[in-house]
């Protein structure tokens, strides 16, 4: 009895030893995503393009002077998992100066420039001519690890978001407007519901094109794209990515449900276990 | 138990290394090239009006060009050239010839600056659409965007031509032209001009009514400018068909698009890679309400292989949209190509040109040629059109055509996931430690009919 006590302890032990080593190599992977900055200062710029979006960190705060009727540019990275939210304040201009209502709008794109929706929050709202503040919001969906080409899921990658007017009395353009922003996220659940994984994250590039030749594309096969030479070790990594699925959750839901089997098994074992009677020292003698 | 664990630790730590977080967007390449900007003041006899907060236009416009140009960062040349400043009669024809550059684009000579800006006197007529082409003049091509900043108080007065058509047809040259535009009054006339300018190339409006305003928004304006001159796209025209059109690697590219025209470009890409396109159709004029723009990769064949598409209304400053596309697995390629190669021959003729000249100019004449298995090998090019439903509102016309950013890319392919092989939820616990349980009876009842057994024997 005691012995089997002292067996069931050890599986516990070694199940609580496993469980531990996945959770402490898995703690920093997962923290290091969503708060890259240690010091956020406050960011002072907005871009006016896709081109020269103003890169944030998620939770910098923003907060930038313009003018009612600029489009305002940022760009936030995303990872698998990430729910992001984006939360904006305009500060309006005077009252006085302003002849009506304005409708303030979020609109968020990914990498590709294609639009995302919100599936929470004010993404439009409508300051009416006495508003001092208008707030806006958008939470975005959730990133996906990996999606087909021809759907338009959320990957991995940079987002670009857009604030701007979209709607106002024309003579109120230009007018001075403070806007306050910030981008936060929730890296939680499964981050990778497929198994599957983007090989480039959707980062767009900013480079200068060039336009090739004919012959330069026949004759030199780089020209297509940038070839990548692979050591022996990217080699053995690969196959390895190509084969296990990343450190997801899965492994820990997995290991605990064979160290449970194990464990039924032996409790199950038990169960069918004859009775005192044969090892009673007292029925033996 | 130690050796088992660290072997655990040591895969999943193996694991750990495979996973790459998103990145933001890398920087543009370095350039040599200076920032190169140009204030555009008007100095007509309208600056005269002191009404802000008591002090006349002009008095504002020099306090705030005073501060600027202390402010002026290293790296950045600096010019200034000033509208309606020498004409004092009333002959519009020589009065709409008054511009001068004062300060010449370069690194800025403090000193001189301020004196030249000290003895500006409000004087004349106002040629906005002559000072805004002899900027750009100044300003000069190259690599880098330029910019100008438009401060003024009063519409222009020298039309036709209109400046808002000026600003277009500079912004449309070939060097990356802005224009920002800064209005010192209220006044509709002026605010809807200034804004059709800065609408025309990208650029912003604000109104400023003190000094302290003017000269902030002009300090940032620099700054921003400052951030980001040198990304400036390559310069592509579209042809009407894929067989001639432009082989583009990846890259930022910059075309031109009138209302529901087609332009047509090729990527060239290897079986193991993902294309990736975004473009972009800026609304330089007034449009009609509702608009669309459509982007499709198509195969040389012809076959569409994938779409991005997006729609809208009301005011924005650019309309965009996107696609990804690989040529996935072998086996994911068949079917489809016997029955395309028999109708081939009913399809008008250019659909067939298309596929003989693509397959020639990349030197792989398997490229549209299905093999006998029915395989359809990947395209060694893929054909990307843009098209637009943008209609014309007023009196803007489609020439030159709307500002088009095409941005192409080339990356590894991401295979499609076998299924992940690992479990995940409570019920997955439930199941097996049934089974786990389950299988522990067995073994038990087992082992005590077969002790039975044994015994009795």
């Amino acid at each position: 009895m005691t012995r089997r006590t002292f067996r069931l302890t050890r599986t516990g032990l070694a199940v609580g030893a496993a469980g531990a080593a996945v959770l402490l190599v898995a703690t920093p992977a997962a923290a290091d995503g969503p708060t890259p900055a240690p010091a956020e200062a406050t960011l002072t710029k907005a871009g006016t393009s896709f081109l020269t979006a103003a890169a944030v960190h998620i939770d910098q705060p923003v907060r930038v002077s313009a003018a009612t009727g600029e489009y305002l540019y940022w760009s936030f990275p995303a990872q698998a998992g990430q729910t992001s939210s984006i939360a904006a304040t305009v500060t309006l201009a005077d009252p006085a100066t302003r002849s009506g209502a304005s409708t303030w709008t979020i609109d968020v794109f990914d990498g590709l420039r294609r639009r995302q929706p919100c599936t929470a929050g004010m993404q439009a709202p409508v300051g009416s001519a006495t508003d001092r503040q208008v707030q806006a919001g958008c939470v975005l969906r959730q990133v996906r690890a990996w999606a087909e080409p021809w759907s338009a899921d959320p990957l991995p990658g940079t987002y670009y978001v857009r604030l701007s007017v979209t709607d106002l009395p024309e003579q109120d353009l230009g007018l001075p407007v403070q806007v306050e922003l910030r981008v936060s996220a929730d890296v939680s659940g499964d981050t990778s519901p497929e198994g599957g994984r983007l090989e480039a994250p959707l980062t767009p590039t900013v480079r200068q094109g060039a336009v090739l030749t004919s012959d330069a594309v026949a004759g030199d096969p780089a020209a297509a794209g940038q070839v990548s030479e692979e050591s022996w070790w990217d080699g053995v990594v690969g196959w390895f990515s190509g084969w296990l699925p990343g450190l997801t959750s899965r492994w820990i839901w997995t290991v605990a449900g064979g160290v449970l089997a194990a464990v039924g098994g032996v409790v199950g074992f038990g169960l069918t276990r004859r009775p005192r009677p044969r090892t009673d020292p007292a029925a033996a003698g | 138990m130690i050796i088992r664990r660290t072997a655990q630790a040591v895969l999943i730590g193996l694991l750990g290394v495979i996973i790459l977080p998103g990145t933001p967007p890398a920087g543009a390449d370095e350039t040599t090239e200076n920032l190169r900007m140009q204030l555009v003041l008007d100095v007509s006899g309208s600056m005269r009006e002191p009404d802000m907060n008591g002090q006349t236009r002009m008095a504002v416009a020099q306090r705030a060009f005073n501060e600027v140009v202390d402010a002026v960062p290293a790296g950045t040349d600096l010019g200034i050239r000033v509208l309606g400043a020498t004409y004092p009669g009333d002959d519009k024809a020589l009065g709409c010839q008054d511009t001068q550059q004062i300060v010449p684009v370069g690194p800025v000579d403090r000193d001189q600056a301020k004196a030249a800006i000290a003895s500006l006197r409000p004087t004349g007529f106002t040629p906005i659409g002559l000072a805004l082409r002899e900027a750009a003049k100044d300003l000069g091509s190259g690599e880098t965007a330029r910019r100008i900043v438009l401060i003024t108080d009063g519409e222009d007065t020298c039309a036709p031509p209109d400046p808002c058509d000026v600003a277009r047809e500079l912004a449309a040259q070939g060097t990356r032209l802005i224009v920002d535009t800064l209005g010192l009054t209220l006044d509709d006339k002026v605010r809807q001009q200034l804004v059709c300018i800065a609408g025309a190339t990208g650029g912003t409006y604000t109104t400023a009514q003190s000094a302290d305003q003017l000269a902030d928004r002009i300090n940032q304006l620099v700054d921003r400018a400052q951030d980001t001159y040198t990304q400036t796209p390559e310069l592509v025209t579209g042809s009407t068909d894929c067989t001639a059109a432009p082989l583009l690697a990846a890259g930022v590219y910059t075309d031109r698009e009138r209302f529901e025209e087609h332009r047509w470009y090729r990527v060239p890409i290897r079986a193991d890679q993902e294309l990736r396109a975004s473009v972009s159709i800026a609304l330089d004029r007034p449009v009609n309400r509702d608009y669309g723009i459509l982007l499709r990769a198509v195969h040389p064949n012809g076959r569409e292989l994938v779409r991005g598409t997006d729609a809208g209304s009301g005011r924005t400053d650019v309309l965009s949209t996107g696609l990804r596309w690989s040529a996935g697995p072998e086996d994911d390629r068949t079917d489809g190509t016997d029955q395309a190669d028999g109708t081939d021959q009913a399809d008008d003729t250019d659909r067939a040109d298309d596929t003989d000249g693509t397959a020639d100019l990349a030197g792989t004449p398997s490229a549209a040629v299905p093999t006998a298995a029915g395989v359809e090998p990947p395209p060694a090019e893929v054909c990307l059109v843009v098209s637009n439903s943008f209609a014309a509102a007023g009196a803007a016309g489609d020439a030159p055509g709307m500002p088009i950013e095409l941005t192409v890319d080339l990356v590894a392919a991401s295979p499609t996931p076998e299924s992940p092989g690992l479990g995940r939820g409570w019920l997955l616990l439930i199941v097996l430690s049934l089974a786990g349980l389950v299988t522990g009876v067995l073994a038990g009842w087992l082992t005590r009919w077969w002790t039975t057994v044994w015994k009795e024997s």
